[in-house]
């Protein structure tokens, strides 16, 4: 049946116009817009007006702590005391100003802190070297990230007596020192552990595959602070004779252990993403299966699990933070310590502590996961073309 | 694998070498352990379990008394702790997320911008950090424990939350049956809803009808029980002289753990629950309102339930996080399983290996469940979706 017989068969055919109907109110100006986005039901109104009041309420109570009854200078929790200093107290921000070298290096030797300086230097140069997509070589990059930093790193913090470096036990480290070497140890080995897993993981040979997914689901399956737990009891007892580990070194190890097996699933996702066409296409052209994946396959996946990735550097950064469980000196912990100052004592300095605590780690975090917005974004739009 | 295999000997040599490299690794260390062992005076082996603990601990929903418990019963209160704290804090991130991931999406603007404030905020933090703001930041700020504060019969202090604790035991555990007769009766409404819709009739009203159900009925047991004159008794949290006693005793770090998971894993739950929802195609919203379905219907029974399949396999991986992340519990001293068994008791009996294979064990077979349920799952899914 056509068409036009089920219009026939309707019976009815409009003969006349309909009389032309009023043009819709203008939707415009502020009111329309307020009316559109604030208040356009009932219930909308009332989450409106809620929500206003508690914006009206915390704003100002931050603010007051933030700033306006903060206090900025002080050499003891004294300047901090609202009985000392007549009004309610905020933030006490004087507190943070003279343990902030001890926030940033711990106990490191002061005449040394030159050294961390420059670690850190380094660091932001390698960083921004790989995060700048426009940079030049950025293959050097990867390279000196990932091969050289990390040798100039140890010689640089630990000491190196033959180059004039006197050496400075990891006891001593702390603070955002110690918090970035755990992050970096994380990132350097659980970035090519996780591809070499991944790529076991989809291995052809059982023995291998059966390998790798046994050991990535073991450390997906528990949580981190067993697993620092674990590295600080049994890694001492898995060495033979007198031979221990350093106190540092144990939660590295479980670190780099658990973050490869999370950046594995990841560069998974990534290969998985790429059409089997591709590695058939390379193998025709002559490539062996080693030169196939090490030139077209691994370089398309991983250019697509980037912003995966840097995902999962924010949670292993904001992880580390679990290694002042096991008695690492890392910036929570000495935090915690600078906090437990008797000369600092005084209502507003935990808060204050935890706020600057916030502060830090949110522009860190935050900031990384913009950048994996951005690439996201600029993958889309590639695609898009 | 379909590849023709060339080199299959090469396969051979390689599996073989890895298979001896980790033997001899695996030999390596466990006689380097089993001589640290025994040089040490342990005894390997879970015999530990039946020697008595001999220490207390703070929480507990079994009966625990340190003079009789052996390590077997630490074990068990740890592991109940842990599964107490997760399944809570799992019931109300769930609450909280779905709220916060649908506020997203909201036509709103303040709330779609608060949600978003704090997601952002709260997924950027570090839970370690979240944690020692609820338990040291907030609890400096609650009053103290000589002058809680009290609404109807409630206290709260810096010693934790107290609340009244009625005794369903006996003809009162009427009133809790009555709760679970609400229950089953909203979920009869669901699928009569359900049904209605699939035959294209109007569907029946399933939310205000099943919380008046739920919550009334119990109400009514209640109210019936006190008129027959069997009034359900309830123990009253008491002022006393320096503390708070009787009732339903929340400790601070209980309520510190809760809060912090909760709300943490809530910003998580959010941003799935967003995917979810983007995952569905605008045309099915649009389709609905051209059916004059309102917002919140459409939502309910168009667009949640098409997200729901991309929703749910990230959600389950969500909750076997918060489960792992309530081992934080030990940072503030909650009982829970790490807490117990990794801290304490591996300090008193010095058996490492033992009690970290038996507190990893039980992690690794929650996930394994997890991921089994969940395969299931998906083939129940993309199995009514060739």
């Amino acid at each position: 049946m056509s068409r036009a017989d089920g219009f026939l068969t309707e019976g009815y055919v409009r003969k006349t116009l309909i009389p032309p109907a009023p043009p819709p109110r203008r939707l415009g100006g502020p009111l329309a817009w307020v009316r559109t986005n604030l208040f356009a039901s009932w219930t909308d109104g009332l989450v409106t007006v809620l929500i206003l009041a508690a914006l009206a309420w915390l704003v100002p109570l931050a603010l007051r702590f933030l700033v306006f009854d903060a206090v900025w200078t002080g050499t003891s929790g004294e300047a901090c005391r609202p009985e000392v200093v007549g009004h309610p107290v905020g933030a006490c921000w004087a507190f943070i100003g003279e343990k902030i070298n001890y926030l940033a290096y711990g106990s490191y030797p002061a005449a040394e802190r030159w050294r961390p300086n420059l670690f850190f230097a380094l660091l932001a140069f390698g960083a921004g070297w790989m995060l700048w997509l426009g940079a030049p070589k950025r293959a050097w990059g990867a390279a000196y990230l990932f091969v050289v930093f990390p040798v100039l790193a140890y010689a640089l913090l630990a000491g190196m007596p033959a180059l004039g470096l006197v050496s400075v036990a990891t006891g001593l480290w702390g603070g955002l020192l110690v918090t970035v070497v755990v992050s970096m140890v994380g990132i350097v080995a659980s970035l090519p552990l996780g591809i070499l897993l991944a790529l076991g993981r989809r291995s052809d040979w059982p023995v291998v595959r059966y390998a790798c997914i046994g050991f990535i689901e073991f450390w997906r399956g528990v949580p981190l602070i067993t697993v620092l737990f674990m590295a600080n009891v049994m890694l001492p007892l898995f060495l033979p004779g007198d031979l221990t580990v350093d106190r540092l070194v144990r939660p590295l190890v479980g670190i780099a252990l658990f973050a490869s097996a999370y950046m594995a699933e990841v560069v998974r996702g990534g290969l998985q993403a790429i059409p089997e066409g591709q590695m058939r296409a390379a193998l025709a052209l002559g490539l062996t299966k080693t030169q196939a994946l090490r030139a077209v396959v691994l370089p398309q996946a991983l250019k697509i699990v980037v912003p995966g990735i840097v995902n999962t550097l924010i949670g292993l950064f904001k992880d580390t933070t679990l290694v002042s469980i096991v008695g690492i000196a890392d910036f929570i912990r000495v935090l915690e310590a600078a906090r437990a100052d008797p000369r600092w004592s005084a209502p507003a300095v935990p808060a204050t502590a935890y706020a600057f605590a916030a502060l830090f780690y949110f522009a860190i975090c935050f900031g990384m996961a913009r950048y994996a917005g951005f690439i996201e974004r600029r993958l889309a739009a590639g695609d898009a073309r | 694998m379909a590849e023709p295999r060339v080199s299959s000997w090469r396969a051979l040599v390689v599996q073989a070498a890895l298979v001896l490299a980790l033997a001899a690794l695996a030999y390596f260390a466990a006689t380097n352990a089993a001589q640290k062992l025994a040089r040490q005076g342990i005894v390997a082996g879970f015999g530990f379990l039946e020697r008595p603990a001999g220490f207390d601990i703070g929480q507990s929903p079994i009966p625990y008394a340190a003079a009789t418990a052996t390590y077997l019963d630490a074990f068990l209160v740890g592991l109940l702790n842990t599964l107490l704290v997760s399944a809570l804090a799992i019931v109300l991130s769930t609450v909280l997320g779905f709220a916060l991931g649908i506020a997203r999406r909201s036509s709103n603007l303040l709330a779609r911008s608060f949600a978003a404030a704090y997601v952002e905020g709260f997924r950027n933090l570090p839970l370690l950090l979240q944690l020692l703001v609820w338990y040291v930041a907030v609890r400096v700020a609650l009053p103290a424990a000589s002058d809680p504060a009290a609404w109807g019969g409630a206290y709260l202090s810096q010693r934790g939350l107290f609340l009244p604790r009625p005794d369903f035991s006996g003809l009162a555990a009427l009133v809790p049956l009555a709760f679970a007769a609400g229950l089953f009766a909203m979920g009869l409404l669901l699928r009569m809803s359900r049904r209605a819709v699939a035959l294209g009739r109007k569907p029946v009203p399933v939310l205000w009808p099943g919380a008046l159900l739920g919550l009334g009925l119990p109400a009514l047991a209640w109210a019936g029980l006190a008129l027959a004159g069997h009034l359900v008794p309830v123990a009253w949290p008491a002022r006393g002289p320096y503390d708070i006693a009787g009732g339903l005793a929340l400790r601070p770090e209980f309520v510190a753990l809760l809060v912090g998971l909760s709300t943490y894993s809530a910003a998580f739950i959010a941003e799935i629950v967003r995917s979810g929802l983007d995952s569905v195609p605008r045309g099915q919203r649009e389709a609905a309102a051209a059916l004059s379905l309102s917002g919140a219907q459409a939502l309910r029974l168009v667009v949640l339930p098409q997200a729901m399949r991309v929703i749910v396999p990230p959600l389950t991986s969500q909750y076997l996080n918060t489960t792992k992340n309530s081992s934080l519990a030990v940072l503030i001293g909650y009982p829970d399983l790490v807490h117990v068994f990794m801290g304490t008791v591996l300090n008193q009996t010095n058996q490492a290996v033992e009690v970290v294979a038996i507190t990893m064990g039980v992690y690794l077979s929650l996930s394994l469940a997890t991921a089994l349920l969940m395969n299931r799952y998906n083939a129940r899914v993309a199995g009514g979706r060739p």
